[in-house]
């Protein structure tokens, strides 16, 4: 079969021990048996390793940090366009969502632009902040939180969260309290790093499993492979994994999505206890890092997203391989400091 | 009491429980005890069966089955009827 030639934009190059989503993704659209795919890295930084992985990434351009807003971002979106004929954009950072939610109704209408994103609602609906509503919406047991925005409320928690409790950061950091005393230590760590408000967070102790989903936006969940972490960075990412057969999970993770009728890819982060209850953490609006293992066990979702981007319908995928694993490695490019001028210098590469 | 039925035992004695995603290795013995119960073997006929294989005493092979069982009790390899 003829494969189908398209451009498509992505970004998260910083394939670094904390790695973006943007080169595991890439992999899958190259392997994709439906399209003949010309990648074009979108980065931030003019150190992210993957605008030098050349045999994954076609060419590259530097794009403006997301605070600076949607009208730079759209300007320079509208060069990139000009010179790529771009078909679709896949953004993989959380922090950067918004503004490409906000733009993708003007993408598609001006420039033929293709996303698959959730819609704003969704995307607000999921934060840590408002998780435990989250769950009570979407049927899936969350542990109780509360948002706090001076570290003197920690000691009016009363009987609302024993100890020990989680203090969360909006967006990252966490860490577990055993004492008033330390839940205040880590208020003030936490929020001159990362601000208000805080989050206080039941403790549910059991392991971590993960979820590396997509969904339709019409309330079918696509595809979706469970993975317990086997070892753990100290940033406490995962640098191996294997995928697990865990029904109770596919099936959990299948009602968040459908509740939600969540349009794009996402990952579900939870703690399945002792008792084997499913307690949701996180849900992350775009694909995890590790979403090749998806590809490996047989579910491509990065080409699943592409298909559903172009308006076509795909049938959701009703197995995966178990027990295969991924094992992250980190390796030294060399690179021409032309290449490093080029990109610092031009924006491209 | 029974086995995880996914259970997934090697030639070599490598064993990976799909459901927790961890895996262990076993000896023979070990091997042998696993099939038995993937095969349907009862924990009385399974005693029998290695007093007689191995030429070991009741006593011992009890004690040893007992610690056993637990530690594939607590590595979720056995698991209790009711969470079938």
């Amino acid at each position: 079969m003829k494969k189908r030639k398209i451009t498509v934009g992505v970004t998260g190059l910083n394939n670094i021990d904390s790695p973006g989503p943007g080169i595991p993704v890439i992999r899958a659209l190259k392997e994709s048996e439906l399209f003949d795919i010309r990648t074009i890295g979108l980065s931030y930084e003019t150190l992210e390793p993957g605008l030098y992985m050349h045999d994954l990434v076609d060419k590259s351009y530097q794009i403006p940090n997301p605070s600076t807003g949607t009208s730079s971002l759209l300007q320079r979106l509208e060069y990139i366009h000009r010179q790529e004929k771009l078909d679709l954009i896949i953004p993989n950072f959380d922090a950067e969502l918004h503004n490409f939610i906000k733009l993708a109704p003007q993408l598609k209408s001006d420039y033929n632009i293709a996303t698959f994103l959730p819609t704003q609602k969704q995307f607000e609906a999921r934060h840590k902040s408002v998780l435990y509503e989250f769950g009570e919406q979407n049927e899936v047991k969350v542990p109780f939180a509360k948002m706090i925005f001076s570290a003197s409320e920690i000691y009016t928690l009363g009987e609302e969260i024993t100890y020990p409790l989680v203090v969360k950061g909006k967006y990252y950091d966490a860490s577990v309290a055993a004492t008033p005393e330390q839940a205040v230590n880590y208020f003030h760590k936490i929020s001159a790093k990362w601000g208000l408000p805080i989050i206080i967070q039941e403790f549910i102790s059991g392991n971590e499993v993960n979820v590396t989903a997509i969904g339709d936006g019409k309330g079918n969940c696509v595809g979706a492979v469970p993975m317990r972490k086997l070892y753990i960075t100290d940033k406490g990412k995962a640098w191996a994994g294997v995928a697990l057969e865990d029904d109770k999970l596919i099936d959990i993770a299948k009602k968040v999505i459908s509740n939600s009728k969540w349009r794009g890819g996402c990952e579900l982060e939870f703690i399945k206890t002792k008792e084997g209850e499913y307690y949701l953490l996180e849900m992350n609006p775009r694909f995890p890092a590790w979403v090749y293992l998806a590809v490996g066990c047989g579910q491509n979702h990065p080409e699943a997203l592409v298909r559903l981007a172009l308006g076509e319908d795909v049938n959701p995928y009703e197995s995966y391989e178990v027990g295969k694993m991924f094992i992250r490695y980190s390796f030294d490019q060399i690179v021409n400091m032309s290449e490093f001028e080029k990109i610092s210098t031009f924006g491209e590469l | 009491m029974h086995i995880n039925k996914n259970i997934a035992i090697s030639e070599t004695g490598f064993v990976f429980n799909p459901l927790t995603g961890d895996s262990f290795s076993t000896n023979q013995v070990g091997q042998e005890i696993l099939r038995k119960l993937q095969g349907g073997t009862n924990q009385e006929e399974l005693l029998k069966h290695l007093t007689e294989k191995f030429n070991i005493d009741k006593t011992t092979l009890e004690k040893d089955m007992t610690d056993f069982m637990l530690m594939l009790n607590s590595y979720q390899i056995l698991m209790d009827d009711e969470k079938a």
